[in-house]
């Protein structure tokens, strides 16, 4: 009942696409990955190429990749068409040999969105996320200044959809994922998660209202409600949260237009 | 000989951080802006440290290598982390919290630092709830907490199973707050590579950017190193691929002393390994532990046989056995070295021999499936996931895996190491958990480090160096720096061998399990200490690194990260030959009780060792900075 | 940026205005329906219908105005997302397309649009400008004199005798053209088919839905969209099969052109 013994060697054809930096034109290059181990993740047979290209004097795929265990969302590749390949909530790190089947050719391309250029081979430049972040995905709490941590109770039915929200590694496979590449559920995503928290709502409508702007200026697409990002997401974060941010949106648009302000200005956070 | 002085300030224990914090220097806002500091690495210390010192006033560069500060591997801690709030009213305390670390680290660590970290613990779940990490809570809405790892008291805060993402997720926003503001530089994909000193202070990194292949060189006021642990030179482990040891290791040999190399934790509950491809131990959580049984046959010959088909008489429930007052739930050290013990009497099970059974099947009995199934449903998943194995029908197989380094750089009471400026954060340095870390503490320490501690005593250092001294980075320091790395680079590259750089990583990583993983003895260590500079030597003779270093190269990368392994493993085998006891996770077989527990000896050993680089191809210097416990008296651990 | 602003220019706000003219349009085309089977009774009702409507004078093109804005705003912003849908997807396609849960008529959502545009341009000509079949337009057929009063929620508002545009003859003289028929019928089966998709996603867009009861919404949406079909379908249908039939009258004026 091992899983070693109960199963065959299998062999695939890779078709890789391979371009050497960002501005040169890529094509898809076909390698042949003999006697697999059907309990290798999918990472491991790219390792596995890897070597065999190096001991051939070529050059390696280029493949982004960490922690290897779903969480730091950093492996990116849209196998047959799918952002992360076949299976249910998993990242590419979690996928298995054994979910092909031997003599499968299987295409391995890069997340692709204008948003997210490519670097090398199946590697993609996705900073974008980092910049919509830095506009707005934060509450503005500096080092020693916070209440204690009991001060302000969270109602647990509120925590637990905060947590559901936050549980995104910022993979972009939403937005891979998307007819449209829009970021719309990575965006709702953090939105709805600081908006949840009664220490969000200081900063509810700037946060929206900062994020959503920077998400259109950085060359995202628009959501049609497809909902293709959702069942793509490894975490299978819900487009619910698309409707809630639309929702914040379209009140902080109300409220940042109509709701009186200071004549001074002063007051502002850093 | 490196000067270690603690620094630790005198007084009474609960007293000492309070006192320093009144005594230290201060400096004057208006200057704060005039200093530039460098962090390297964005994982829970790192992203903590950055964005409060630019709160603070400082302006701060950060680097990281990764493609976004959110994907440090802090983000992959599941269990929770400790604070002494004592919220459940159950008797916790700081004293409480303090102690149990001590003991846990098995009186190897500093009791001034371990104190602090303590009583900063309750800051640090303030300041997360804060930012809007969302901790369990109860329908009370207030927060939620469990007992981990064997603690008496329920101190543990945790987000589902994924608290070091929550909790990194708070300090990303943090830093990306302050990046948004101005006040913080993100340099993101840019390895740190060389360590810039300049009069005997640290002013500067030389990194490369992994995109371009750019070299850069930066000076600063200050260096703080956070760039974590080097568990990776055991190739297997529950570290992500890219965790490295090439910053600290730099710094080591810019005279940065290492500090308890040896010491290094094994989880006992991972996934085994299923094959020589493999990249990555998966850590299945230790409360399986709660339920489930471990054993191995008790008859070599029946390992491979299918284990619901060897009667109960055959099956050895060792630990049970072993430990009886304790049994499935003895510490994680102990558990490791008795399942090494089994399947080195060749009763391992599944094809590589290791690896043990972890057997549901009372628990099922007990609570029926689905009674399991709502404990424990998502790892049994996961493990499915992984192996394909069905574990409500047959036993999951477990092993060891190592998953922490206690050992780092070596810093004082104010984290700052012994070069001038240089200061090292969380995992990276080797200050709180002595010779073994609990469960939830390092998350703590990591945001201890970050949040509460270098924010107050980086403005010391800072306060001795006249506002604009800082050097020009056309100075011959980052000249040399720069050729220095350049030249690792130039001669990796040009090295016309055969074998890719993964197949000596997997070597060095099967010689430091074998000889220096959860047990070590001195035969052993010194044949590992023959080996490593042979396996070094071949390295440099035989490996292959494609492509070129003016763009995006993994292989490349990953070289560099390897050769400085080859190194380090080699210091790590000399700590652990030279501490002559075993304490903690450093197991020597030579010393232990009749019973097969750690033997330390406190009359010998009760010191850090901090090695000092000596030069290529010379025996580093060992110095030692006794620990003085004056407020609590070391004991012996005992699980029986 | 203020509220029009951040209406115009923003991907939200551009969406919130494709929901809400989708919705109107969707209140338009209902309303549509619900006075034109008006055809099943007596001629009095839909021709003092139709004579009521006309004379709303300004009221009448307030409303037209409102609804070509509609229509015009929706379409400007259909495009407008659309082309920076194409532009975000990048240049590079993916080899493989592959799909995972969109439906056809969320994916169709152009398509559909546009045939329905086409449609809405001959319905228009059909029926209000009488360009497309002049000889069974209502100013060519013989006016129609109202039997009995008009009344809209119980006020009078055509009274007896008037002399009114035959509207109920030319609805039926016009769908006894089989072809002209046919047209319609797939014309709004895609229309019915585009607000399958507008009609749950209006809600999304403006944050009224969530998971609990999508379900409820999503099977709402279909008896809506089959209804709104059905409803659609039976006047061409009942023309067709001939069971409504036109006044001889009518039916000699057309014939003679």
């Amino acid at each position: 009942m091992v899983a070693e013994n109960t199963t065959q060697p299998i062999s695939l054809t890779l078709r890789v696409w391979r371009q050497a930096g960002p501005n040169e034109p890529g094509a898809f290059v076909e390698y042949r990955s003999a006697n697999l181990n059907p309990a290798m993740s999918f990472l491991e047979m790219l390792d596995v190429v890897n070597d065999e290209l190096t001991i051939k004097g070529e050059e390696p795929i280029a493949f982004a990749h960490d922690c290897r265990e779903g969480i730091c969302g950093t492996c990116s590749c849209t196998i047959n068409g799918k952002p992360h390949g076949p299976g249910t909530g998993i990242a590419t790190c979690q996928l298995y040999v054994r979910s092909f089947r031997d003599g499968d050719v299987v295409t391995v391309e890069p997340f692709r969105a204008r948003a997210f250029p490519v670097i090398k081979d199946l590697i993609t430049d996705r900073s974008a996320f980092d910049k919509i972040q830095a506009a707005g995905g934060f509450i503005t709490a500096r080092t020693g200044s916070a209440p204690d941590a009991n001060a302000t109770p969270v109602p647990k039915p509120d925590a637990d959809l905060a947590m559901d929200a936050a549980s995104c590694i910022s993979c972009g496979a939403c937005v891979a994922a998307c007819k449209n590449a829009s970021a719309m559920l990575f965006v709702a995503a953090k939105v709805s998660h600081l908006g949840l928290l009664p220490q969000g709502q200081a900063e509810r409508d700037r946060r929206v209202l900062a994020m959503v702007r920077t998400m259109d200026e950085l060359g995202f697409g628009n959501c049609t409600n497809y909902y293709e990002c959702s069942a793509a997401c490894p975490k299978l974060i819900s487009h619910d949260f698309i409707a809630r941010m639309n929702r914040d949106y379209l009140k902080a648009m109300f409220r940042s237009s109509l709701s009186p302000e200071s004549a001074s200005g002063a007051g502002g956070g850093a | 000989m490196a000067k270690l002085e603690s620094k630790v300030p005198s007084g009474p224990l609960a007293d000492k951080w309070r006192k320093h914090k009144s005594e230290i220097k201060l400096v004057n806002p208006a200057n704060k802006r005039k200093y530039e500091v460098i962090v390297v690495g964005a994982g829970l210390a790192g992203s903590s440290a950055a964005s409060s010192l630019a709160d603070l006033g400082y302006r701060v560069k950060c680097f990281v290598f990764h493609d976004s500060p959110r994907r440090a591997h802090s983000i992959a801690a599941q269990g929770g982390i400790n604070a002494a709030k004592n919220y459940q009213n159950d008797g916790d305390s700081v004293y409480r919290l303090f102690y149990d670390t001590i003991k846990g680290g098995d009186y190897r660590s500093r009791e001034a630092n371990v104190h602090r970290l303590a009583e900063v613990s309750v800051n640090i779940i303030d300041q997360c709830v804060a930012q809007g990490v969302p901790f369990a809570r109860e329908y009370g809405g207030l927060l939620a907490n469990r007992s981990f790892g064997g603690a008496q008291v329920s101190r543990t805060f945790y987000a589902r199973g994924q608290t070091g993402q929550q909790l990194l997720l708070g300090a990303y926003s943090a830093l990306m707050r302050t990046v948004g503001a101005g006040t913080v530089q993100l340099f993101p994909q840019s390895e740190m590579l060389d360590l810039v000193i300049v009069d005997g202070q640290a002013k500067g990194i030389i990194v490369r950017n992994l995109v371009t292949g750019e070299i850069q060189r930066h000076a600063a006021d200050s260096v703080v190193l956070a760039t974590g642990g080097y568990g990776n030179v055991f190739n297997l482990s529950t570290y992500a691929r890219g965790s490295n040891a090439t910053a600290i290791w730099r710094a080591y040999k810019r005279g940065a002393c290492f500090a308890n190399p040896c010491y290094t934790q094994i989880h006992p509950t991972c996934i085994p390994v299923s094959g020589d491809y493999q990249s990555k131990l998966t850590l299945m959580s230790e409360s399986l532990r709660n339920d489930g049984r471990i054993w191995v046959p008790k008859q070599a010959a029946d390992r491979l046989k299918n284990p619901n088909e060897i009667p109960e008489d055959q099956r050895d429930y060792y630990l049970e056995r072993m430990y009886p007052a304790f049994g499935n739930l003895c510490p994680r050290d102990i558990a490791s070295r008795a399942a090494k013990r089994v399947c080195d009497e060749g009763r391992g099970v599944g094809t590589s021999g290791l690896g043990v059974y972890l057997d549901f099947s009372d628990a099922i009995s007990r609570l029926g499936e689905a009674g399991v199934r709502e404990r424990y449903g998502n790892l049994f998943d996961i493990y499915h996931e992984i192996t394909a194995e069905n574990a409500y029908q047959v036993p999951m197989r477990i092993f060891p895996a190592v998953h922490y380094t206690m050992g780092g750089l070596w810093v004082d009471y104010n984290l700052m190491s012994n070069v001038p400026g240089l200061f090292v954060l969380g995992e990276a340095n080797f200050s709180d958990h002595g010779a073994n870390r609990l469960g939830a503490s390092a998350l703590m320490q990591g945001l201890a480090d970050g949040y509460f501690v270098i924010p107050y005593t980086i403005g010391d250092y800072l306060a001795t160096q006249r506002p604009g001294s800082r050097p020009s980075v056309e100075g011959a320091a980052f000249g040399e720096a720069e050729a220095n790395v350049t030249a690792i680079t130039r001669r990796l590259l040009e090295n016309r061998g055969r074998e890719p750089v993964s197949h000596f990583h997997k070597r060095l990583g099967k010689i430091l399990w074998e000889f220096c993983g959860m047990a070590r003895n001195r035969a052993g260590l010194e044949q590992a200490l023959q080996q490593i500079p042979a396996l070094r030597e071949e390295f440099w003779q035989n490996v292959r690194v494609p492509g070129s270093a003016d763009s995006l190269n993994q292989s490349l990368e990953q070289a560099g990260r390897v050769a400085d392994f080859l190194e380090l493993g080699e210091l790590l085998c000399l700590d652990a030959l030279t501490r002559e006891e075993s304490c903690g996770g450093h197991f020597r077989e030579e010393h232990q009780h009749p019973d097969g527990e750690c033997k330390r000896d406190d009359e010998a050993f009760m010191h850090a060792a901090a090695w000092e680089y000596q030069g290529a191809g010379q025996k580093p210097l060992r110095n030692v900075e006794p620990l003085a416990y004056e407020f609590v008296k070391p004991s012996t651990r005992s699980y029986k | 940026m203020n509220f029009v602003g951040l209406l115009f220019r923003s991907s939200i706000g551009r969406k919130i205005l494709m929901a809400l003219t989708g919705l109107i349009l969707i209140g338009f085309v209902v309303g549509h329906l619900v006075g034109n089977l008006q055809v099943f009774q007596d001629p009095d009702h839909l021709n003092g219908y139709a004579e009521f409507l006309h004379r709303l004078g300004p009221l009448l093109w307030v409303a037209r105005i409102g609804l070509l804005v509609s229509v015009v705003v929706h379409i400007w912003a259909a495009t407008v997302l659309t082309l920076e849908n194409q532009a975000a997807r990048g240049g590079e396609p993916y080899a493989i397309k592959h799909t995972i849960r969109a439906t056809l008529s969320s994916r169709t959502m152009r398509i559909t649009g546009y045939v329905v545009l086409a449609f809405l341009l001959y319905h228009l000509a059909h029926f209000t400008i009488g360009a497309a079949q002049p000889g069974t337009f209502k100013e060519n057929l013989p006016a129609y004199t109202l039997q009995q009063e008009y009344r809209v929620a119980g006020f009078p508002v055509v009274d007896a005798g008037a002399t009114v545009a035959d509207v109920h003859s030319m609805v039926i003289l016009g769908f006894q053209n089989p072809v002209v028929s046919a047209f319609y019928i797939i014309a709004v089966g895609l229309l019915s088919f585009h607000l399958l998709h507008g009609f749950d996603s209006l809600f999304q867009t403006l944050g009224l839905r969530s998971g609990r009861w999508s379900a409820g919404l999503r099977g709402f949406a279909l008896l809506f969209c089959i209804v709104y079909f059905v409803g659609n379908l039976a006047i061409p249908g009942a023309v067709l099969l001939g069971k409504l039939e036109p006044r001889t009258t009518a039916v000699a004026a057309a014939a003679a052109r």
